[in-house]
Formats: C-alpha cells, sequence, structure tokens
C-alpha cells in the first residue's frame, strides 16, 4: 500500500494530473489498447471467420448516413466485413507490429549503444560506421526490398501466414541505429562520471558496470526514443501495408485497410478508407504526444515554471 | 617486508607521436596499519599514481616502467582477471566526492551486496547482513532502513560514510583514499576523517591518503610523500618533513597555509603554476618557481637522494632549512 501511495504523491503523477493534453492522450491511447486488446469479446463480429460474413452486406454506409444499418455502426467493406470490428482488430495488429518492432531495436540498439560507448576506440568506430550505412538506406527502401524478395522467393501464401513476424523482423532491424546512437551518446556522457570509476574500483567487471550501473542511467532517453520509435514503426507498418507489401487483406492492419478501401473512394464508398485513416492518425497524433509529454517530464532541464 | 612496495614507478600516455610522462620514478613502501600522505598541487600526479596501484590507468595511458609489489605479486602486470579480484577486495579505494561514486540510480543496499557478490560466494540474505553490520560500524543511524535508500535521500556526511562503509566490506588490507573530505562541509571533515583513522586502526588497514592539504597530513600520517610534476620531491617522517622541509617546494607548500600569516598580512604563494605535462622544464621541474634556483638547476635534473633521514631531490637540500 505504501508503495501505491508514494507512487501517487510522485512528481511523475502530479505532472501528468496536470497536463490535460497528456491524459487525454494518454486516455485516448488506452482506448486503442483495449479496443484492441479486448476485440475478440467486445467487436460485433470476427472479420478472420468467413462464416460470419456475407458479401451481400458489402459497402453499407455508416449507420448515421441514410443507408446505414444498426448492426454496422461505421458501415461494412467491400467483402461486407463490419467496418468496426476490422479496425478493433486491425489497431491490435498495428499495435503488436509496433510495439514487439521497437522491443527489437531496443534490444539490438541499447546493447550495441553500450558496448560501443563503453569500450570506444575501433569498437566504436566500427558500430557507429554500420550504423551510418544503415541509416543511409530508409527503413522503407529496406522493408520494400526484403519483403519483395521474400515474397518472390516464397510465394504469398506462405508470406501472409509469416507477414506479423517478417515485419516486425524487418521493422525492427532497419531502426535499431536509432537506439545505438542515442544509449551511445548517453554512455560517453555517463561513463566519465566517478561512480563509474568507483565500480571499476570495487572490482565488477565490464558487463556488469554496462549492463548494471550504466545502463539504468540512460533509460530516460531510451523511454523518451522509444515512444517516438513505436510510432514511427507503427506509420511505417502502414505504409507498407499500403503498398502491398504488409498484412494481407485477410488480416488486415490499419494500413492495409486504407489500402483496401482506396480503390473505392471515387466511387463514393469513402468511410472505408477514411475511417481507418483518423483511427491512425489518432492513435500516432496521442503516442507522440505522450511521448512530446514524457520528455518534458524526464529531462529535468527542461523543466517549465508552473 | 612491506605490504605494498611500489619501485620506478612510471606512467606515459602516448600522445601524437609523442609520449607524456605523467608520473616518473616514483617509489615508496606501506606497511600493514601504516598511514602514509601524498601530497601536491593538482596535476601533480597524486592521483595517477593511486589509479596505477589499482592498474586502472584510464587509456591510452599504461603503466610502461616499475613495479608494484603487493602479497608478492607485481599488480603492475596483472592479468585484468587477477585484478579485478584484488580491486575492492584486497585494495579499496574512496574518491572525493560522495555525490558522484555513488550510482545514483540503486539504491545503498544493492551497491554494497553487488560489491560483496563480485568477490565472495554469498547468500542475498547473508550479504545483506554484513552489509548492515558495516553501515553500523561506520556509525550510520538505523542502518537497516538505510540499506533501502537511494544516494539522494542522504547527506553528504552520511554518503561519505557509506563510500567507507563499501572501501571496508571485504575488509582490505590497504585503502587509498584520495581526497576524502575535501567535498565536505568542514564541520564534518574532522568527524569522517576520525572515523577513518579510528576503522584503519581497528582493522589494521594501511592508508594511503592523498590530498592537498598538509594540514590533514600532519595530523594523522607518520611518514609524508611531496609530488610535483609527476614526480616525488621530497619524502620521509612527516613530523620532520614539517617542521623542516628540505626541499622549497614543500617550504613553499606549507608557508602557503593560511594559518602561518599574521592576522591582516598577504597571504604568501608559490608564484607560477604546476607546468603541464607536456611542457616539463628542463632540469628541475620547479626551477621557474623556486626563489633558488641557479644554472644548475636549469641544466640538470637533481636525483631523489638521502639528506639527514629522508628523501630530498634537490641541489640545494642542504642550504634550505
Amino acid at each position: 500500500m505504501s508503495a501505491v501511495r508514494a507512487a501517487l504523491q510522485s512528481n511523475f503523477v502530479y505532472r501528468f494530473l496536470g497536463d490535460p493534453v497528456a491524459m487525454v492522450s494518454a486516455g485516448v491511447l488506452l482506448l486503442f489498447v483495449l479496443g484492441a486488446a479486448l476485440a475478440p469479446w467486445i467487436a460485433p463480429q470476427n472479420p478472420y471467420d468467413p462464416l460470419q460474413i456475407d458479401i451481400m452486406d458489402s459497402e453499407i454506409p455508416p449507420v448515421w448516413q441514410a443507408e446505414g444499418e444498426a448492426r454496422f455502426v461505421f458501415g461494412t467493406d467491400a467483402q461486407g466485413r463490419d467496418m468496426l470490428s476490422t479496425i478493433l482488430y486491425g489497431t491490435g495488429i498495428s499495435l503488436t507490429i509496433g510495439v514487439f518492432a521497437v522491443l527489437l531495436q531496443g534490444l539490438i540498439g541499447v546493447t550495441i549503444g553500450l558496448i560501443s560507448g563503453y569500450y570506444g576506440g575501433r569498437v566504436d568506430g566500427f558500430f557507429m560506421r554500420l550504423a551510418d550505412i544503415q541509416l543511409s538506406f530508409s527503413t522503407l527502401m529496406v522493408a520494400i526490398i526484403v519483403l519483395a524478395v521474400f515474397q518472390a522467393a516464397f510465394g504469398v501464401g506462405l508470406y501472409e501466414e509469416l507477414a506479423i513476424i517478417m515485419l516486425i523482423l524487418v521493422i525492427g532491424i532497419a531502426e535499431w541505429p536509432q537506439y545505438a546512437r542515442t544509449v551511445r551518446a548517453n554512455v560517453l556522457a555517463e561513463k566519465e562520471k566517478e561512480y563509474v570509476d568507483a565500480a571499476r574500483v570495487i572490482g565488477l567487471s565490464r558487463l556488469r558496470i554496462m549492463f548494471r550501473h550504466i545502463l539504468p542511467n540512460t533509460l530516460s532517453p531510451i523511454l523518451v526514443i522509444s515512444t517516438v520509435q513505436v510510432a514511427n514503426a507503427i506509420v511505417a507498418e502502414a505504409a507498407l501495408s499500403f503498398l502491398g507489401l504488409g498484412m494481407p487483406v485477410t488480416k488486415p492492419s490499419l494500413g492495409s485497410l486504407i489500402r483496401a478501401g482506396f480503390e473505392f473512394i471515387f466511387s463514393g464508398t469513402w468511410w472505408i478508407t477514411i475511417i481507418p485513416s483518423i483511427v491512425l492518425i489518432v492513435l500516432i497524433l496521442a503516442i507522440n504526444l505522450l511521448g512530446d509529454w514524457l520528455r518534458d517530464v524526464l529531462n529535468p532541464r527542461l523543466y517549465k515554471e508552473t | 617486508m612491506a605490504l605494498l612496495e611500489v619501485r620506478g614507478l612510471e606512467v606515459t600516455f602516448p600522445l601524437r607521436g609523442a609520449a607524456l610522462t605523467a608520473l616518473r620514478g616514483v617509489d615508496f613502501t606501506l606497511d600493514a596499519g601504516e598511514r602514509l600522505g601524498i601530497v601536491g598541487e593538482s596535476g601533480a600526479g597524486k592521483s595517477m599514481a593511486a589509479f596505477a596501484i589499482l592498474n586502472l590507468i584510464s587509456e591510452p595511458g599504461r603503466i610502461s616502467a616499475g613495479e608494484i609489489l603487493f602479497d608478492g605479486r607485481d599488480l603492475a602486470r596483472l592479468s585484468d582477471n587477477h585484478m579485478r579480484a584484488i580491486r575492492g577486495n584486497r585494495i579499496a579505494m574512496i574518491f572525493q566526492d560522495p555525490m558522484m561514486t555513488l550510482n545514483p540510480v540503486l539504491t545503498i543496499g544493492t551497491q554494497m551486496v553487488e560489491c560483496l557478490k563480485a568477490h565472495q560466494k554469498i547468500g542475498e540474505a547473508e550479504a545483506k547482513r554484513r552489509a548492515i553490520e558495516k553501515l553500523r560500524e561506520v556509525a550510520i543511524p538505523s542502518p537497516e532502513t538505510r540499506f533501502d535508500s537511494y544516494p539522494h535521500e542522504l547527506s553528504g556526511g552520511l554518503r561519505q560514510r557509506v563510500v567507507i562503509a563499501i572501501a571496508l566490506l571485504l575488509d582490505p588490507a590497504i585503502i587509498i583514499a584520495d581526497e576524502p573530505t575535501t567535498a565536505l562541509d568542514v564541520t564534518i571533515q574532522a568527524e569522517i576523517m576520525g572515523l577513518m583513522i579510528a576503522l584503519c586502526e581497528n582493522h589494521n588497514v594501511g592508508l594511503i591518503l592523498i590530498t592537498h592539504d598538509i594540514a590533514v597530513v600532519s595530523e594523522i600520517t607518520r611518514r609524508l610523500i611531496v609530488m610535483y610534476a609527476g614526480r616525488i620531491v621530497e619524502a620521509g617522517p612527516t613530523a620532520e618533513l614539517i617542521a623542516a622541509p628540505r626541499h622549497p617546494y614543500t617550504r613553499g607548500l606549507l608557508k602557503a597555509l593560511p594559518q602561518k600569516n599574521r592576522p591582516g598580512g598577504m597571504l604568501h604563494q608559490i608564484p607560477g603554476t604546476m607546468p603541464s605535462l607536456a611542457a616539463i622544464p628542463d632540469g628541475c621541474a620547479f626551477h621557474p618557481r623556486c626563489e633558488h634556483a641557479d644554472a644548475r638547476c636549469r641544466r640538470s635534473v637533481p636525483a631523489l637522494r638521502d639528506v639527514g633521514g629522508r628523501l630530498v631531490s634537490c641541489h640545494h637540500a642542504e642550504r634550505i632549512s
């Protein structure tokens, strides 16, 4: 109980409660996460189950339109799937890819950043040039090449099964330099501090000093870029899906939903593409605003006078 | 036989072709339970000597000559793994600023337990018990609660006590204290110093006290080494050195103490500053600041020689008293 009370009295919570933008963003994000996590229970329809879908229901407009039906709040798509249900499931897929891709980026990037910063010299030179090379190819370019080659080599069938894992791997690997550079810069500053000397004088091993002593002191920038990176990964996945290299239409993410509806936008069935787009924009905005707020809170130098 | 014997220690930093010598020909010994002082201005090589003993000179610097004999082994040539077993375990070190030497994001307990576990196969509960015992020994009130505190929750004096407790954790044979009280409030300095001496005496720990404060050294060490520009300029029994310094630099340091002045009088100072390692003058490194310097001082480096029961490196040692 005392831990809960201490948490409630912390500066973090205090600042959170004093910032409406942060509270609204967090609320919106929480709503999306809950919606996605509870989709199998709250969604009116399971869009992955062909038995629940009737092609006769296709292209029904949202409920507030004249021809809308109460069964389909956001209308249906070209295959007769309920838009609300597909969006709930699709948000889950987008968030999963975003979070796991960032975990992978973090794992690779933080490890390389720590080693690079702590050892310095040639090790540092090697990894940082590697990062430069990686950064000179844009994430999308790498992803397009890898995914297109994979589809061509192993066929679309296998690709559709492995799409989530492939997207996580590609986006995860393509973006590690962001973490590596941030962590390295922080390690360079931290390792000059006396507590590192003191840890060496105690006789701790290099690994222990790196992961146990330096890493926790670089956590706040890692947290901040993680939020931005999750948003970036979701956008990257959406872009790939829009190009037809992401999630298949049978298991759509927000990006593939937007793509699927894009063909119909000029024929008047705008909701298939517009509604998922709005969801994507609101989701990304919420994550980024929360990341901004987190940066302000975690960086004492930015303390505003309040 | 001495517990620690440093012979001809030399530390160099290769820099753009040239090699900067940070320490040159440093010799000294330390017996079990003995207290030795090392004084000098900033940049004299005091801290460098301390890090060299632990073989922790940071890259690209290295020990280029000499030996550091401890427990029958030469620390200057020991592998990093063997050296790690000695650091913190047999030889501990205390730094100047307790604000900086404790990791801000780990509790005191975590840091102490970690240190114990790095050197001994020991269970969590046993490690905690021993850590609390040491905290009690350095007179930290309610050590059980302090065990779970973060460094920022403690005052400077308490923090330095924690640092001392960590240094004593594995009952080392030697503690190297690098300006241990400089960052503390004057009212606490004496208290911490007294504590350190008492603990060293109880556990028969040898203490190397590095400081620029010659007054502190005079009270608590038996032998004293004065360093200038990476060399020992005078070494001998503390009382004698302070009563009758034979090297002009030691004299200058003593004269510069404010308490040696008459009230209202001008404070004494040694003219000029310590030369940088890249520009150590020829001959005696101290000659540009020395009132006794003559042509010989500018030409030849004075050897460290025995003058009346102490070692002095000055051509004019006999004339100065």
